[in-house]
């Protein structure tokens, strides 16, 4: 491989690299900086016995190992549970198959109140589950107690994260070979020799890039820690949080976020050395070669329990959560929609559906391009280019998405504010804090498949006669194109979803669906809550087609790739 | 294998169904607008076409309502909202003297000393302050004007309560330490709640500490949470949490029959119900209520000084002051504003709110939290 002269050369990465690192360094980089600095350096002076103070209270030790122990477990569970449905999303053809595919993404974008509902209907104290435990055994029989247990964040982690493994993971998946783990089949290896020799080696750089990504996101997950788990256990997200948004105390905030940075890059930096050292360069295969319908009894076995525990799994608090939008004290009605439409006056924090689906769907659509064009950019550096410098890129890029909210938020306020850049209260300042959470899930799809691709196609081209230019269209053009569909894919499902990121920014009023749904659930009243089912049901609902709208670009392109 | 046409439909009728969509949302954003832009006699006095307001997540005035500051003086009011009262106040802290906005509504008691010593705010008295209650005005200096205040109680399930086998409903605080509420209540960890932290300093106030431990009932307010961590109290992260998921009360999901909410939550009970029940489902407990007060103010290093002043005077005008109790669920400061007939049928004012000195809870907001996670949840 070394003999192959490097498809992007030195001075097209630096290009490459310019707009995403410029775009880093102002909207990342300098208000992070900013709001650290105030922290550390109080009054003009850097106080570390205060820093040290900080770092080593009992507290500080104790939200760490929780932290690390919960996003560890998390992780793992949901790798568990997400690559054999990658396998079955990869590999078989299944009827609704493009359905379900849509449907995994959804509850990725779901607002973590509404989730934590749907769960506890499910497995709360008034659930058909424990109903039927009493039932059976009486009314001292065991019950299922989600409240406060490690158990509902773990499970609610897995819900929020599987589409991150299928999606990644099953996306270069389905572009594998599947002749090799066939031959060894034939020569008479076991299933599981077969996928660990021929499938595994090729498919770790696009598990570890799901991992990374699982990683970060419950690292510094706050919603779900926050419904889900006891308040004693607090995450250092939740903890940072709370020092700067609730006790303004910026020097606390500020040893916490440099622990959080500096632990979450090192990470960063090995997960890129990681990647480099597993890419695998290899023919990718298109789709329609690779997946067919299963055969054996075993596979049609294997296929429908594991769809089956993802109909379970994400079908059921997905359906709770419409049955209640329908549920009404008078029987099952369209009544919270209607009130959804008819606007009626005096409801007090009401947002006109109309108006919170185009602000999302506006705000979508700008991260789609600024988080796209820019990931685009990335992934190319990071998937063609070899060594430390594209691999601290890398790390530089995925920070963001470790990096906690309010930080960022705060970090807004005063470094953004003068001319040019008082952006403070400009509506942009939305789709970008949307893009910096964005952008990693577009250099993480992306890259790996650059790197799986065979250099000696491009090669074979060259000797052809083709110019760079035309064997870059023509070879890797189309895999990267589509790669970078679901990079897009997430950036658009990530802005209609967050909230996070855009609760600490003081922001002009365009409220979002996700915000209307919690400014519903801000009073108190049954119709307040079966409003706020109903405009879940509505981003459900819209997440899905839009995810559907985008894997239908697919097919547009020049090649079925 | 895929036959094109197929996919160029499906595209064809994504596509369209997304231009529907904005089309939609375009006419509904234009439909959005025209109540604001009817034009009115503005008043010439006021130079800026726009001043931005700084505010909580959860303020709300019916549309009409605002507009009609527009009306009024001819000058646009753009809303910048940042996550709840105190991350708000804390952002204008952070701004200093580049504030986000020109005015600031949402301050509370609770984080109302740090505010005023951060500086951010300039002095001004509306004329209509005279019709406000003394004791709402809480700075001596004049630079925070009282809008509206709320009490933070406990709430009831009533169906839980007084019939068959059910214990009488509470009367006290002290009431909840009692075997038969064990595992009945659920509140707010103040942590990360505003009524959270509203209702410790209930507690903080009512039963007192060290020197200051109320005779009445000879215990610490740590003594208190203790007694209550005993008797399984449950602390949820947040309000929504408590309150949907854990209360059992009105057509909630959880099996706590009381919660930590607001002493008008019975009255959004009524309102928001289809059908509408005659009485609440929820009742209050009125002993032990932490009264919270808002404020508005005119931000210093605003370049609109007058018109910001008019938009506080705006806030405490009658208008204002009806249409605030049915949008937000607190109660209006000026005591001759008209309270709609369905807040003033159902909310309920306890007799002897609780508060402490804004300046004892700055100083203390820290140590209080971090005792009363040690006690409750440690």
């Amino acid at each position: 491989m070394d003999a192959a002269r490097p498809a992007l050369s030195r001075r097209a990465a630096l290009l490459l690299a310019l707009p995403p690192g410029v775009f880093l360094a102002v909207f990342f980089a300098w208000p992070v900086a900013s709001i650290v600095a105030r922290g550390l350096f109080p009054a003009g002076g850097f106080d570390a016995g205060a820093v040290l103070a900080v770092w080593t209270r009992p507290a500080t030790l104790d939200v760490i190992l929780f932290t690390v122990a919960l996003a560890l477990g998390a992780t793992a569970l949901t790798l568990i549970v997400g690559l054999p449905a990658a396998w079955v999303f990869a590999r078989f053809r299944f009827p609704g198959k493009s359905v379900a595919r849509a449907l995994v993404t959804v509850p990725f974008v779901l607002p973590t109140i509404v989730v934590g509902s749907a769960f506890l209907a499910l497995l709360g104290p008034r659930s058909p589950v424990n109903a039927l435990l009493v039932a059976v055994g009486g009314p001292d029989a065991p019950q299922v107690r989600l409240d406060g247990s490690t158990t509902a964040i773990v499970l609610a982690s897995i819900f929020y994260n599987i589409a991150v493994v299928i999606r990644l993971v099953g996306g270069l998946w389905a572009h594998l070979d599947p002749r090799a783990e066939e031959a060894a089949r034939m020569l008479g290896a076991s299933p599981w020799r077969a996928f660990r020799e021929t499938t595994w080696p090729l498919l770790r750089p696009a598990v570890l890039s799901a991992t990374s990504i699982v990683l970060l996101f419950t690292l510094t997950s706050f919603g779900v820690v926050l419904l889900l788990g006891a308040p004693g256990q607090a995450t250092l997200e939740v903890e940072i949080y709370r020092q700067t948004a609730v006790l303004l105390d910026l020097g606390a905030a500020a040893a916490l976020s440099v622990l959080q940075l500096v632990g979450v890059f090192v990470l960063l930096l090995a997960h890129a050395r990681a990647q480099e050292r597993l890419a695998v360069e290899q023919r990718l295969r298109p789709t329609a070669d690779v997946e067919r319908t299963p055969t054996t009894r075993r596979e049609k076995a294997a296929v429908g329990a594991i769809l089956g525990g993802l109909a379970v799994l994400l079908g059921l608090p997905l359906l709770v959560l419409v049955e209640r939008s329908f549920a009404g004290s008078r029987g099952y009605s369209f009544a919270a929609y209607q009130a959804l439409v008819e606007q009626p006056r005096r409801a007090g924090l009401f947002v006109p559906p109309a108006e919170a689906i185009g602000n999302s769907l506006a705000f979508a659509f700008a991260t789609l391009l600024i988080a796209g064009s820019l990931g685009l950019c990335a992934a190319l550096v990071v998937g063609y280019r070899r060594g430390w410098l594209p691999q601290t890129f890398d790390a530089l890029v995925m920070l963001p998405l470790g990096t906690s909210a309010v930080t960022v938020g705060f970090g807004f306020l005063i470094a953004l504010d003068s001319p040019p850049l008082d952006l403070r209260t400009s509506v942009l300042i939305i789709p970008l804090a949307h893009s910096l959470v964005a952008l990693p899930f577009v250099v993480r799809a992306v890259a790996p498949v650059i790197r799986s691709i065979d250099p000696r196609l491009r090669e074979a081209a060259a000797v052809l006669g083709a110019p760079p230019r035309r064997s870059w269209r023509e070879i890797d053009g189309p895999i990267v194109a589509r790669a970078a569909l679901v990079g897009a894919m997430f950036a658009f499902a990530v802005s209609l979803g967050e909230f996070g990121a855009t609760l600490f920014i003081a922001r002009p009023d365009r409220p979002t669906l996700p915000i209307a749904i919690y400014r519903l659930l801000g009073l108190p009243g049954a119709t307040n809550f079966a409003q706020a089912m109903a405009l879940s049901t509505v981003l459900l609902i819209l997440t899905a087609v839009a995810v559907l709208f985008i894997e239908r670009l697919r097919g547009v392109g020049p090649s079925p790739f | 294998m895929t036959p094109r046409p197929r996919r160029a439909r499906a595209l064809r009728s994504a596509v369209a169904g997304l231009i529907a969509l904005a089309g939609l949302t375009g006419v509904a954003g234009v439909a959005a607008q025209s109540p604001a832009a009817t034009p009115a006699a503005p008043d010439a006095s006021f130079s800026a076409e726009r001043i931005t307001l700084q505010t909580h997540d959860s303020f709300a005035l019916t549309p009409d309502v605002l507009a009609g500051f527009q009306a009024q003086t001819g000058v646009a009011v753009d809303i910048l909202t940042g996550g709840d009262a105190g991350s708000m106040v804390n952002q204008a802290i952070l701004a200093g003297d580049r504030p986000l906005g020109d005015v600031l509504y949402g301050v509370d008691n609770t984080f109302l000393s740090r505010a005023l010593a951060a500086g951010i705010f300039e002095p001004y008295r509306p004329a209509a302050l005279g019709d406000v209650p003394a004791d709402l005005q809480l700075d001596p200096e004049g630079r925070v004007t009282p809008i509206d205040f709320g009490d933070v109680c406990v709430n009831t399930d009533l169906s839980a309560f007084g019939g068959d086998g059910q214990p009488p409903l509470p009367q006290t605080l002290l009431d909840l330490t009692k075997p038969e509420y064990k595992g009945m209540l659920v509140v707010e960890d103040p942590g990360t709640s505003s009524p959270g932290l509203a209702f410790l300093l209930a507690t903080i106030a009512e039963f007192g500490e060290g020197d200051t431990v109320n005779p009445a009932y000879g215990i610490s307010w740590q003594e208190f949470w203790t007694a209550l961590r005993a008797n399984d109290v449950f602390v949820a992260s947040d309000w929504s949490d408590a309150y949907y998921a854990r209360f059992s009360g009105g057509a909630n999901e959880g099996d706590h029959p009381m919660v930590v909410s607001y002493a008008s939550s019975p009255v959004a009970e009524v309102v928001f119900a289809d059908p509408r029940p005659a009485t609440p489902p929820t009742g209050v407990l009125l002993d032990g209520c932490f009264r919270q007060i808002e404020f508005a103010a005119v931000l210093a290093g605003t370049q609109h000084p007058a018109e910001a002043q008019a938009f506080v005077d705006f806030l405490l005008s009658p208008a204002v002051q009806a249409d605030i109790p049915l949008n937000m669920f607190v109660s209006p400061a000026l005591s001759t504003a008209q309270v709609p007939a369905d807040y003033a049928a159902f909310n309920s004012v306890p007799s002897a709110p609780l508060s402490l000195d804004p300046a004892l809870i700055d100083a203390n907001r820290e140590a209080w939290i971090e005792a009363w996670t040690q006690l409750v949840l440690r």
